[in-house]
């Protein structure tokens, strides 16, 4: 992978709307506000508020309640830091269903883009969660790569990591409207509702 | 002291379809019969913070999931809770377990604590004793579902 390049966060995001398809999205802190921008499909589940590394133990749930779908949960580099044991916690719960894609930017986007615990050198996320047994782990760092591998990628055995590395873009603005509401939306799309 | 089998049979009653737990010396002692129950799946997570999410994530998709974890572990855990209780609003019931309520005399200040951080956030919660006291976690819990809030049942303990 070339250190040096990232992929533009908007269009790293566009590409994945475009190959989504009917899987669940599950979108946590700064991906949640350019997602919004573009997407609102009764599938996406955009995780705000929410806890710190929480998304990926949330869309393992999901995948482990909802075995016939496709979950795709949008994390960050920081957030990963603030729970790397649950890639181990996806492999222990059997899930293939759930792609974790990891949008690697090296900073806290969220509160404005301050300096993850990374000084000293890049941390390889693809070789955690190998040792972690995560099935599949692919990474992009040019945007041309991720649009042409993006559907593939997405279709490895699962439970797959997709490492991006993205620009480092700090983006607070935008509504996301009611947690409530979503919930409604999303478990009446997934036939959940109670 | 609430055997394996006793604490499956209740779980599977109350319809529980999921245990998201991290065990303690205590809870620890039912993880063969969880294992083996037929009703209900074990959900390992690494730390108790990963817990509430798993558990939203499952009651999202449309199962019934329980949490089981120390108080220890609750008090890590406390954005978690936080987040998927009252930000989600969603009514999981969990079994925590209070370290030291046993213990004549104990200093522990996770013993000290429980009660007050509990009440503190607002949440239900009934002492289990022992086997005898199962029916009054059936009542509790069934209780929380009916109001659709999230009911905690404190199960005494000795040591960790």
């Amino acid at each position: 992978m070339d250190r040096s390049s990232r992929i533009p966060l908007e269009f790293a995001l566009e590409v994945l709307a475009a190959v989504r398809g009917e899987s669940v999205v599950v979108t946590t802190m700064s991906t949640t506000r350019p997602w919004l921008r573009t997407n609102d499909h009764p599938l996406d589940f955009n995780y705000i508020p929410s806890t710190m590394g929480g998304g990926i133990p949330l869309a393992l749930g999901i995948a482990l309640a909802q075995p016939s779908r496709e979950v795709i949960v949008l994390c960050g580099d920081g957030s990963l830091l603030m729970s790397l044991g649950s890639l181990v916690t996806v492999v222990a719960g059997g899930a293939k269903n759930l792609s974790i894609v990891l949008f690697e930017n090296g900073i806290y986007e969220v509160t404005g883009g301050q300096k993850l615990p990374v000084t000293r050198r890049p941390i390889d996320y693809a070789a955690i969660a190998s040792a972690s047994g995560i099935e599949s782990v692919i990474g992009f760092d040019t945007a041309t790569a991720w649009q042409s591998e993006a559907s593939d990628a997405l279709t490895l055995p699962g439970p797959r990591l997709i490492t991006l590395r993205v620009e480092r873009a700090i983006d607070g603005s935008g509504d996301v409207g009611s947690m409530q509401q979503q919930i409604v939306r999303f478990r009446q799309a997934i036939g959940s509702a109670r | 002291m609430i055997s394996g089998p006793q604490i499956v049979r209740t779980l599977a009653d109350l319809g529980v379809s999921h245990v998201v737990w991290v065990p303690d010396s205590t809870t620890g002692q039912w993880e063969d019969s969880l294992e083996a129950a037929e009703a209900i799946e074990l959900l390992r997570v690494c730390r108790e913070g990963e817990a509430w999410p798993l558990a939203a994530g499952l009651y999202l998709g449309g199962k019934t999931p329980l949490v089981m974890m120390q108080i220890t572990g609750f008090f890590e855990s406390g954005d978690a809770m936080r987040n998927v209780l009252f930000d989600l609003k969603l009514p999981i019931p969990s079994l925590i377990g209070y370290r030291g309520y046993l213990v004549e005399g104990s200093t522990d200040t996770a013993r000290a604590a429980t009660e007050p951080v509990l009440e503190a956030w607002g949440l239900s919660h009934v002492l289990i004793r022992g086997a005898d006291d199962l029916p009054k976690l059936i009542r509790h819990w069934e209780n929380c579902r009916d109001q659709n809030t999230p009911g905690v049942a404190l199960l005494a303990e000795k040591g960790i």
